[in-house]
């Protein structure tokens, strides 16, 4: 396949890390933003095949991973509704809320049902116009063109059986609160490859000048994400701290403009709650005013939700970059994809999943916990 | 990692634990959660050492003969997709069941549950395949039985096929006999019938190949025995894809598995099906594809022998087991580096077989 | 969930007021709505997102940039064996 076979290339991979390995004179902590970048590492091994000089940390790049509880809840609610036909995309399934998840709502009757893109939902409601058709409107900022495109149709189609629970949140604030926060430990990062493609550079580069951090934005395939490495690894042995492109083929530094255009017609900023994290200022999408009709949450008075706190899973501290997988006492034991303790090991992008998925939890059995 | 790291306290998790208290699509998989199912459930209740064997089908000694017996289950959604429909792969599933424990497969039982409303000429269209199938296999239909449950307590039809099939002497493929040092052979590409199915699902068209791979697997099976009688063990990968069948074996025979990515053929159509769902060809589901396990001097020949049949035609050797990392699969993948193959937990697609 | 690949456009229509595209993964298409990059055409290759392209690859610096990395995997080849440093790109 075009534009992914030859970033998978095994030679040029081997070539990468050799320069990586020659460029890293000290060690350097680098984070990937990205949950697909993620899975990407942990699939090719890429953090075992560069030198222990660099290490990679995980980042609150998982749209699923981050969804508040409440929000969750909210959805199992809406989802349970006899007149509701609930579409989402299909990572959103095994979530758990306070009280299980939507495939366990839809094994007792509840009309859940996987769509690959919103404009399926649509289709589903065109189709079904005595039911209510709710679509679950979650991810980052490549994902609010899709879910904004499906408003708008709604709204220009009179599609008033269609609604959307909006659960968007946005890099930046994140990127920002975890260099904020104390006890910070890294030094550069590999930006989001698609985000950036439809939001464009300048929100990094005020980052990267701020905080004086590089940023790397990067691609998905090893071969982008080992060349990332390089870029990020090299900029901090210079003492440089710029925004670069690596993902040159999809990005461009103004980004989507017609994208943007939509989505900041449909879509406002708001303060957003972050699972693990908190509440983070300026850091979701809401629907706006005009497109409230379709706004799933103004439309369900599901009543005050009562969220069930529980202990001992550190996603939180995961999706900062603080700590590994491997670093929980849960990971592969009391926590595992079947009895996901938090949202990092459900999500098929979340760190854990990926780290379990691949296996690594053989190795944390292996190791003595001091 | 460093102490200071680990000194921190751990941050509130909102979610709770969640044990599952009732069936689960996901308990249908073939995945980690069926495995669980069987181990907690049904071992326990069903204790015998014909079971306990856990192969494809299991072996029972009647006067000096050796009987293979085996059933399937098909609840396949949608009852028609490319490559084939529920009677051919009823069919087929359970004639390759035996095959791959090496018998020559005799007579098939098909049972039919039908829901009230099943047009006629569909319940026709699905008879005339499986006796089709069952013809070209040279496999008769001796008995059956046929129910109805009201509109919408089934799903059009299911389809359970039983099957009885003779182990000639000396053949005994079971897995307990991989060993390290055996090479593991693979007859063809894979992901073929899962991403059929759920191509058909999603409305995803398609030029060229994207069909099913059902087919009945006997004579190819045949052709490996032929040409390396010495084959230790067979078997053939369903649900769960390929990588199920191999961290089965390596889990349950205690024993290392490594295989190259680059080695294991996937069609074009279903690579690029797969990377536009997200999907793993190695756990996507088939439907007629072996996995044998040879001596390691005999990997060549049984490529070789598979080759010359129609089925096996891009037959290749994917792997080896070794006595290193007893009970993992490590996958080389094609950029070098190496990854644990695990069983997924839930296959993420229902209803697939 | 930023799960984005590129594929090829081989088809353009009008669908319900949107631009859709038929779309080529490898041998395997499906619709994709190109509203979103009014300027690929027909042979294109788009990133595809839910359903949606977010963005037309361009083929000049994806070529640029991959010549560079090419040399980077036949300079390591032919270098492999040797002491001598790498020569640059």
């Amino acid at each position: 396949m075009k534009y992914l076979d030859e970033y998978r290339d095994g030679t040029v991979a081997a070539a990468l890390v050799e320069r990586i390995a020659a460029a890293a004179t000290r060690p350097w902590v680098l984070m990937e933003v990205c949950g697909g970048q993620t899975h990407s590492i942990v699939r090719y091994g890429l953090d075992r095949m560069i030198p222990p000089t660099v290490e990679l940390v995980h980042g609150p790049g998982c749209p699923v991973c981050v969804t508040p509880l409440e929000m969750i809840d909210r959805a199992h609610a809406i989802a349970s509704r006899p007149e509701v036909i609930f579409t989402s995309f299909g990572d959103m399934l095994r979530v758990p809320g306070s009280r299980g998840d939507l495939l366990g709502l839809k094994s007792r009757g509840a009309d859940v049902r996987v769509v690959y893109s919103p404009l399926d939902a649509l289709r589903i409601a065109r189709a079904n116009p005595t039911r209510q058709v709710v679509f679950f409107g979650i991810g980052f900022e490549t994902t609010a063109p899709a879910n904004a495109m499906a408003v708008h149709q709604a709204k220009r189609l009179g599609l008033t059986n269609f609604s959307m629970l909006v659960s968007h949140v946005l890099v930046p604030p994140a990127i920002a609160a975890i260099l904020g926060a104390p006890g910070n430990r890294v030094q550069a990062f590999l930006g989001p490859g698609h985000v950036c493609a439809v939001m464009g550079l300048r929100e990094y580069e005020a980052l990267s000048a701020s905080y004086r951090v590089p940023i790397v934005i990067t691609g998905f395939e090893p071969i982008d994400l080992l060349e990332g490495i390089l870029m990020a690894v090299t900029q901090l042995e210079h003492g440089q701290a710029t925004v670069e492109n690596q993902y040159v083929r999809a990005v461009s530094p103004d980004g989507n403009r017609v994208a943007r255009d939509l989505v900041f017609e449909v879509f406002e900023v708001v303060d957003r709650k972050w699972r693990g994290v908190g509440s983070i200022p300026q850091s979701g999408y809401k629907l706006r005013d005009a497109y409230r009709e379709h706004d799933a949450e103004q439309r369900f008075e599901v009543g005050a939700i009562a969220t069930q706190e529980s202990p001992a899973c550190i996603s939180g501290l995961i999706l900062r970059g603080m700590k590994k997988p491997g670093d929980c006492p849960a990971f592969g034991r009391e926590c595992s994809p079947q009895h996901p303790l938090g949202a990092t090991m459900v999500s098929a992008e979340g760190a854990c999943a990926a780290y379990y998925q691949y296996g690594r939890y053989r190795e944390a059995a292996a190791v003595e916990t001091p | 990692m460093s102490s200071d790291v680990r000194s921190l306290p751990f941050s509130e998790c909102p979610l709770p634990a969640t044990h599952v208290e009732e069936i689960r699509l996901g308990h249908g998989s073939g995945g980690k959660l069926t495995a669980q199912l069987i181990e907690r459930m049904f071992l326990p209740a069903f204790r015998n050492p014909a079971l306990e064997a856990l192969d494809d089908q299991a072996i029972v000694a009647v006067n000096g003969s050796r009987l293979a017996f085996t059933t399937d289950s098909y609840v396949i959604t949608p009852i028609f997709f490319p490559g084939g429909d529920i009677g051919e792969l009823a069919v087929n599933g359970t004639i390759n069941d035996l095959a791959v424990g090496g018998a020559r497969p005799l007579c098939l039982s098909l049972a039919l549950i039908l829901e009230e409303g099943l047009p006629l000429a569909d319940l026709e269209r699905v008879i005339h395949s499986a006796q089709r199938a069952a013809e070209r296999a040279g496999v008769q239909i001796v008995t059956g039985d046929t129910k109805v449950v009201g509109r919408g307590s089934g799903d059009k039809i299911f389809i359970n096929t039983s099957g009885i099939g003779i182990v000639p002497p000396g053949i005994d493929l079971s897995s307990r006999h991989v060993r390290p040092g055996d090479a593991i052979v693979l007859s063809g590409t894979i992901g073929d019938h899962g991403v059929a199915i759920l191509s058909t699902r999603e409305g995803i068209a398609f030029e060229g190949e994207l069909h099913s791979d059902t087919a009945a697997l006997h004579e190819l099976a045949a052709c490996a025995l032929a040409g390396c009688p010495g084959t230790h063990a067979m078997r053939d990968p369903t649900r769960g894809g390929l990588a199920a069948t191999l961290v089965e074996v390596a889990t349950r025979q205690r024993v290392g598995i490594e295989v190259d990515e680059r080695a294991i053929p996937v069609r074009d159509t279903v690579r690029g099906a797969c990377e536009l769902l997200g999907l793993d060809p190695l756990l996507v589901a088939n439907e007629g594809k072996l996995v044998a396990f040879v001596p390691a001097d005999h990997a060549e020949r049984t490529v070789a022998s598979m080759r010359a049949h129609p089925l096996g035609r891009l037959a290749s050797c994917i792997g080896r087991v070794t006595a290193d990392h007893p009970g993992i699969v490590v996958l080389r993948t094609p950029i070098g580096g190496d990854r644990v193959l695990d069983l997924p937990f839930a296959e993420a697609l229902p209803r697939i077989c | 969930m930023c799960l984005g690949i590129p594929g090829e456009i081989t088809a353009v229509r009008e669908d319900d007021g949107l631009r859709v595209g038929r779309v080529r993964f490898a041998g395997i298409s499906r619709d994709v709505c190109l509203d979103y990059v009014p300027d690929a055409a027909v042979g294109d290759y788009v990133i595809v997102h839910v359903g949606f392209a977010i963005s037309r690859i361009d083929r000049e610096e994806a070529e640029r940039s991959y010549r560079i990395l090419e040399q980077l995997g036949q300079t390591a080849e032919l270098t492999a064996d040797r002491d001598e440093p790498e020569p640059s790109p």
